[in-house]
């Protein structure tokens, strides 16, 4: 009763600010269509099936008793959690070395590992197919192996390991770096010794965010369609892109969509594990001072042996990448290996298309993404209203959602009226507008909560109204969090797979679709080349958008509440 | 005539911070008057309710009943932007990414007026804040004293019916401290803005006040001028917040005449009450004259403390629970006394104070 009373009073002083509460009903319209409704739409249709009327359980019956699709289930999981494991050591090596010890060149190490992060989540699949398939380089031109399989449980974590130990390390860097070093200090001068110093202390500090991290990745893996379709082959299923071939190849869409919702509850778990238990444990001993360690943690030798660890993994990366560059222009790989120019002429040429539509989807999207994200994250931070829990959850939400689920959700939702989306540029747009919004709404909120709520409190009482404050006030102050939260949205619009390829059609195509049709056709030297495209344009793209969001005044602007 | 600000019975209840569920009631039932031109402030403790109080008023904090009226208009359903009183924040709150013009027209701006009356209000109330010349600044190259400036005149510039400080003089150094009271009170009263200024520094208050509330707890415990609180405090809290003071338990044992020990002593200001009533009589340190004879109580120094201007003794009675402090002034021609030595306490009539609460 007191709650009913609340939620009344906190409508009506919504009322004097009827901007703020058009905006607020816009924004929780817009992501109950987008976000709530196309996954409600999922969940109905796997309780359908083609010839019963009314809902059954049938689907998830066939689930349960055919082995191959229970298998799918066990291979999605297997390479999850074995990617996820392997993800964050590696990962944390790489935070750990770049963050508590003075190894030479770290710049450089940097620009390298988040390489995999810029660029098509199976970029690493097609090189390993070009170094390690049938005719790979090395499997059958160097080493001549003839029947060598690349394909499966070992192909496809090779391929995620690489894809998504770049995000275990940013994730890792960030906690590690928000841990003071003083404390280091601390430990030895109390007599530890490094080793105790780092089991002691430094691991213990950093166990809930190598935890976050694990279930960070296994998100991402559980969720990745590239790689599997590239290098699972058909006697390994796999959840994701099980779901798509029951949809375009067979065309029972109601067991894909039953798939899907099967994908969904393991995401579902690990980010409720990562949002809710975890996110509350994580120490940050930042004090606002800033602070750097006078002991070091580890040895000289010890730390040549863990950049040698991170130098194979980074020569793995660059090997990756310089294969795709050179593959972009070899003739044939795997037969004749001349120089050529053709495959880039084709991009150009025929292949332009898919060039030109990504390029109008990603600079649509990014920037309505980022701005959602940023007023959302306003909202949230700063203003009260019924129902703000809610929203704040199902803004994220899609961050857990696999793309498969989501692009399944957006062909049932969008094909019917009202609302009738599918084949048009806009079903695209929407879907990456409302998909890569959560990175933006949670950086957003970590600024926010870091500035003084009395800048924007004298806006108001200067006379500013809510969108007034917002535009001229919050926005500038967080303009860090949305420079962060346009280069990723522009990053996925570009790089995103797993949802667009139900979306796209005729008219609209994407890049990454088409590599992966080109992969599919064997048309390797034209899918290296357009990955080497679209890579350059991701990075112009990080540049320009950098020079159009001021945040130079970023680092003075941060007042810590009093 | 209308008090230019009004509050009835206004009360603020918080969800408590470390105890979901339970409430912390920061403002409790609390009605005060401000009368046009009048700079009343609100001394307390730290987590009194000042601010809560005075958010209230910016309409930053929705209370839980009670009704606020600005120059006689009811304000509660008013959004802070709508409402004609201005705010100097504890913590400045300048726009970091503006400059030190731009931050103090921002109100102004949003009122569309022409761009060239904006530009000259502003470096007018500028040059009345002392920093005129410095409006191209970014305000990161100010000093703290110049920063709360620029929040001082981003608030007066708009014209405010009502200016609301929140202990705007909390971040500075002493000696700036003091020069900005003195700079604040005179600039208030030239312009004859009427304001609300929380504070929990007493000395802060009694300089630059025309009436103090004091609060504790949420609710208030006295309103009165500076010379009115410091001379008749109500009761304990009161008379111990603001500045030292010393308690004397005592018997009315007549018209204006109660009994300490052995002494009648005449209490001028004791209003009538029954014969043999247990009476707190306070008395302030400086107010006590020490003699070498014929005062009403004999005692003993246990301390002195030599601070300049006056030295501060304490001074054991017999049979007198607590030792008195006592001030005594001018101390480079009257001299000092040592420890050890044995005075007499003279309490003038017109110094003691009967409390009215217990
Ligand atoms: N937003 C809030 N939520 C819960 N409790 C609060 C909130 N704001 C203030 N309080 C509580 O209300 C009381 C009064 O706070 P405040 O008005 O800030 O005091 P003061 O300004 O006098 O130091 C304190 O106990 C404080 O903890
Ligand atoms: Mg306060």
């Amino acid at each position: 009763m007191p709650r009913l009373h609340r939620a009344k009073r906190e409508l009506e002083l919504l009322r004097r600010d009827p901007i703020l509460l058009a905006l607020l009903i816009f924004i929780a319209l817009a992501i109950f269509i987008f976000v709530i409704y196309p996954l409600f739409e999922v969940l109905i249709k796997s309780l359908q099936t083609r010839d019963v009327e009314g809902l059954t359980l049938a689907n998830y019956e066939r689930f349960f008793t055919t082995r191959y699709l229970r298998l799918a289930l066990r291979n999605s999981l297997m390479v999850g959690f074995t990617t996820a494991t392997v993800g964050v050591f590696i990962g944390y090596i790489a935070a750990f070395t770049l963050t508590r010890t003075n190894a030479p060149g770290k710049p450089i190490w940097h620009v390298i590992l988040i390489l995999p992060v810029i660029s098509p989540p199976f970029v690493s699949a097609i090189s390993i197919l070009m170094l390690f398939g049938f005719n790979g380089l090395f499997t059958r031109q160097l080493l001549g192996l003839q029947n060598f399989n690349i394909y499966g449980f070992k192909g496809v974590v090779l391929s995620q390991v690489f894809t998504f130990a770049p995000i275990g390390y940013l994730t890792l860097r960030g906690v590690l770096s928000s841990m003071n070093p003083v404390l280091e200090d601390a430990a030895m001068n109390v007599g530890a010794t490094r080793w105790q110093t780092f089991r002691r202390v430094l691991l213990p500090l950093s166990l809930p965010g190598i935890a976050s991290a694990f279930l960070v990745v296994l998100i991402e893996s559980l969720a990745d369609f590239g790689n599997p379709l590239v290098l699972a082959g058909s006697r390994f299923p796999m959840l994701a892109p099980q779901a798509y071939l029951e949809i375009t190849g067979s065309f029972n869409l109601p067991l894909g969509a039953t798939l899907a919702v099967i994908l969904l509850i393991p995401s579902m778990t690990a980010f409720a594990i990562q949002r809710y238990y975890l996110q509350k444990r994580q120490y940050v001993t930042v004090t606002g001072k800033p602070s750097t360690s006078s002991s070091k943690i580890v040895t000289r030798s010890m730390q040549w042996v863990l950049m040698g660890i991170l130098g194979v993994f980074a020569l793995f990366i660059i090997l990756f990448y310089g294969t795709i560059l050179m593959g972009a222009f070899t003739l044939v790989w795997g037969y004749d290996y001349t120089l050529t120019l053709n495959h880039f002429i084709y991009t150009f040429s025929v292949g332009f298309e898919a060039v030109k539509d990504t390029l109008i989807v990603a600079i649509l999207s990014t920037p309505i993404s980022g701005l959602l994200a940023m007023m959302i994250a306003f909202l949230v931070v700063r203003r009260t209203f019924p129902g703000k829990g809610a929203l704040e959850f199902s803004s994220i939400l899609n961050f857990a959602v696999p793309g498969t689920v989501v692009g399944i959700g957006y062909i049932l939702a969008f094909n019917k009226p009202p609302i009738l989306l599918v084949g048009t540029l806009a079903i695209l747009v929407l879907n990456f507008i409302f998909r890569y919004m959560p990175v933006g709404i949670q950086s957003g909120i970590a600024v926010l909560q870091q500035i003084d709520p009395s800048i924007e409190e004298a806006a108001q009482n200067l006379g500013a109204d809510s969108v007034t404050t917002f535009r001229k006030v919050t926005l500038p102050l967080i303009s860090p969090a949305f420079f962060s939260g346009l280069v990723f949205a522009f990053v996925r619009a570009m790089t995103a797979i797993s949802a667009a390829i139900f979306l796209v059609s005729a008219k609209w195509n994407l890049m990454t679709v088409q590599i992966l049709s080109e992969v599919g056709s064997g048309r390797l030297g034209v899918a290296a080349a357009y990955s080497v495209v679209l890579v350059v344009i991701v990075i112009i793209a990080i540049f320009v958008i950098g020079r159009l969001v001021p945040s130079g005044a970023a680092t003075s602007i941060i007042q810590v509440q009093d | 005539m209308a008090a230019d600000l009004q509050i009835v019975n206004l009360t603020k209840e918080f969800e408590s911070f470390d105890q979901p569920g339970n409430k912390v009631v920061a403002v409790d039932d609390v009605s005060l008057d401000v009368e046009k031109g009048e700079l009343v402030t609100l001394l307390g403790p730290s987590g009194c309710g000042k601010t809560t109080l005075l958010r209230m008023i910016a309409g930053f904090e929705d209370p839980t009943s009670g009704d606020i009226y600005l120059s006689g208009q009811r304000v509660n359903d008013q959004a802070p932007n709508q409402r004609n009183a201005a705010m100097v924040f504890q913590s400045y709150a300048l726009f970091p990414h503006l400059n030190v013009l731009e931050n103090v027209v921002f109100g102004l701006r949003l009122q569309r007026l022409p761009s060239s009356e904006v530009t000259a209000r502003g470096e007018r109330v500028l040059e009345l804040v002392g920093l005129d010349g410095l409006g191209e600044r970014s305000t990161s190259q100010l000093s703290g004293g110049q920063q709360q400036r620029v929040a001082l005149a981003r608030a007066i510039v708009m014209e405010p019916s009502i200016l609301l400080f929140d202990e705007p003089l909390s971040n500075l150094d002493a000696k700036l401290r003091e020069q900005m009271r003195i700079e604040i009170r005179q600039l208030q009263q030239r312009v004859g803005i009427t304001s609300v200024y929380v504070t929990h520094d007493q000395a802060e208050a009694m300089s630059m006040s025309d009436r103090i509330v004091v609060m504790d707890h949420g609710r208030i415990m006295q309103v009165g001028a500076p010379l009115d609180i410091y001379a008749r405090p109500r009761n304990r809290f009161v008379a111990d917040f603001i500045g030292k003071v010393n308690f004397l338990t005592a018997q009315v044992s007549g018209p204006k005449q109660a009994r300490l020990l052995d002494q009648q002593l005449i209490v001028d200001d004791l209003d009538e009450r029954p014969l043999g009533q247990e009476v707190i009589l306070t008395i302030r340190p400086e107010a006590v004259n020490l003699r070498t004879s014929g005062g009403h109580l004999p005692g003993q120094i246990t301390r002195a403390t030599f601070l300049g201007g006056l030295v501060e003794y304490e001074i054991q009675v017999d049979s007198l629970g607590e030792a008195l402090v006592v001030h005594d002034a001018n101390p480079v021609v009257r001299g000092l006394h040592q420890v050890g030595e044995t005075v007499e306490l003279e309490l003038p009539a017109k110094a003691l104070h009967a409390l009215v609460e217990g």
